[in-house]
């Protein structure tokens, strides 16, 4: 079977989402790499920068629209995506590990019966094989999969591939309506949490443990957030204690997340903890107990009461 | 309305993960396992859905002997029936989403609830897979459920917000903290949870898509420097950020 690549792209509010340029990156790269075709979908709204997406590699981007498709359904973008797949007859599906993603990708693999890896962090090939490698016990260990069915869908851990700078434009557009498809299961409503910053998509990370002390304590958290533009996260003991809401949680019962900066305030460290975070590129810690577990991965780290060094950073962050 | 939920049996969150001379699974060696987490979102979902509504709740779980220990824990939460699908086989998400589906078939159950993500692989998939194999509806990590008749109404996380979604059974929802508060099993729980029969019977066999070339650790990251005890050292940690990690 000749490979064809397609990559599927998200939107949000008619924006391209971060994560859907580094998927196409990782997906040239991988056309490249088994001298192959590549081409782009993307379902629903409105979108003004479409043609973006030709900066990192890929000609050819469908747009299926219909109005009832701006929000995300199950059942239609299923369906919608995998006559689209058959039509083009692409082999190799990539998709962001959103919660999009990660909802629709096992959906369009049971329809096409092929192979799945979830959360990818690295592609090689091999011999016209792909191998991908993912974090298992919330990055612990790592494994390395191949899929052995003709059929292979792959989905993307964000903020890992970097989408670099975009060198050309010249990508041709076809936009496709669409009859009204399968809408079994239907998204009724969008609730957006006002104006926070999401810890699975953010590139800095402010997360606040059982050393804030009480929940009131967590605006210092979340004053230095907002001076670096970072969202707030936290801890399971804080998380547990009803300090914070679940969404924010960064563990292995949490979320895992590997942001370009993770500043840890007042968290000792524990093993479910680091194993949420420990991918982060570069991590801060303060803490007043030098021995805690996290300055082991911390790559700079101040042994100092978080109540005295928080508001100085604050300061002079703002300088 | 016959309830089931499906369990994994996993290692503890707290354990430290070493990888087996195979090269290729994770050496069990001082390893507790436990029932996983988000499974038990999914089975007091279930019970809650059964109280309201009347119904059985069926436990199901694929794997080894070992597994049966979550199944009971399960029983002891107050769900009636367990059933464990041997298999000592490596399986990927496509065979063992087959084989639930299957299972799932034959209980002739309309509404399941499974974790959204066992904590091992990892994977969050397995629900999605298993309602496409079943012709299903399905809502994943989902943190409010309702049901009126047939009609569902839940809310899943996505980033920065929530879904409402609407759809009807027969359908399996994955389950994801903050759905509920897991009962503690009673002491009456457990000591009827001993005296129920955990049916077994052999998992069915389907193909797997995917398989694991091998496992590693890894690379592990180098403790940094600890640069002061107090505020003093913030203009530091600023100009370190700033020029040498290049973060901000």
């Amino acid at each position: 079977m000749t490979n064809k690549i397609l990559v599927i792209l998200e939107q949000r509010d008619n924006n391209i989402k971060k994560v859907s340029y580094e998927v196409s990156k990782a997906g040239f790269e991988l056309s490249q790499k088994l001298n192959c075709a590549i081409e782009a979908v993307i379902v629903g709204g409105e979108i003004n920068d479409l043609s973006k997406i030709g900066n990192y590699g890929i000609k050819k981007i469908t747009h299926l629209k219909n109005s009832e498709l701006n929000k995300y359904s199950s059942s239609a973008y299923t369906k919608t995506i995998v006559e689209f797949l058959n039509e083009i007859g692409a082999n190799i599906i990539l998709i962001g590990n959103t919660s999009l993603g990660k909802d629709l990708a096992p959906r369009i693999a049971a329809k096409l019966d092929a192979g799945i890896a979830v959360d990818v962090i690295k592609i090689e090939t091999s011999e016209n094989n792909i191998i991908a490698t993912r974090p298992i016990y919330a990055g612990k260990a790592l494994v390395d999969i191949k899929i052995n069915s003709e059929k292979k869908v792959f989905t993307i851990r964000p903020n890992v591939f970097n989408p670099g700078e975009p060198t050309e434009n010249n990508s041709e557009i076809i936009v496709k309506e669409i009859s009204s498809p399968d809408f079994s299961t239907k998204v009724i409503e969008v609730k957006k949490a006002e104006g926070k910053l999401d810890v699975a998509e953010a590139s800095l990370i402010v997360s606040g443990g059982r050393g804030m002390k009480e929940a009131a304590n967590f605006k210092l958290v979340e004053d230095l957030a907002e001076v670096l533009g970072a969202a707030v996260g936290a801890s399971r003991a804080v998380v547990d204690a009803g300090w914070r809401p679940h969404a924010e949680q960064v563990g292995q019962t949490g979320k895992t997340v590997s942001p370009n900066l993770y500043i840890a305030l007042g968290i000792s460290g524990a093993i479910q903890h680091l194993a949420g975070m420990r991918s982060s590129k570069c991590i801060v810690a303060i803490n007043k107990d030098a021995d805690a577990p996290i300055f082991q991965i911390a790559d700079y780290g101040i042994a100092g009461d978080v109540f005295e060094v928080v508001p100085a950073l604050i300061a002079e962050l703002k300088k | 309305m016959k309830i089931a939920v499906c369990v994994s049996h996993v290692p503890d969150t707290a354990a430290k993960i070493k990888i087996g001379s195979d090269a290729k699974s994770i050496d069990p060696t001082d390893v507790t396992y436990i029932l996983n987490p988000y499974d038990e979102f999914a089975i007091e979902e279930a019970l809650k859905t059964k109280e309201k509504f009347g119904g059985e709740v069926v436990i199901i779980s694929l794997g080894n002997e070992s597994n049966k220990e979550s199944v009971r824990k399960a029983l002891a939460m107050g769900a009636d029936n367990g059933i464990l699908l041997k298999d000592s086989g490596i399986r990927d998400s496509i065979s063992l989403s087959k084989a639930l589906a299957e299972e799932i078939k034959l209980q002739n159950a309309d509404l399941v609830f499974m974790g959204k993500q066992a904590v091992d692989y990892d994977n969050s998939i397995t629900g999605q897979l298993t309602a496409e194999f079943l012709g299903f509806n399905c809502v994943s990590v989902v943190i409010k459920f309702d049901i009126d008749g047939n009609k569902i109404t839940a809310e899943r996380e996505i980033e920065g917000g929530k879904e409402i979604v609407e759809t009807s059974i027969p359908a399996i929802i994955t389950c994801q903290k903050g759905l509920n508060e897991p009962r503690y099993a009673s002491l009456k729980g457990i000591m009827a949870a001993k005296k129920k029969v955990i049916e077994e019977k052999n998992a069915s066999v389907f193909e797997n898509k995917s398989e694991v070339i091998q496992m590693s650790k890894p690379v592990g990251k180098q403790a940094g420097k600890i640069i002061g005890k107090d505020s003093s050292a913030v203009p530091e940690l600023v100009r370190l950020l700033k020029e040498e990690a290049k973060v901000i």
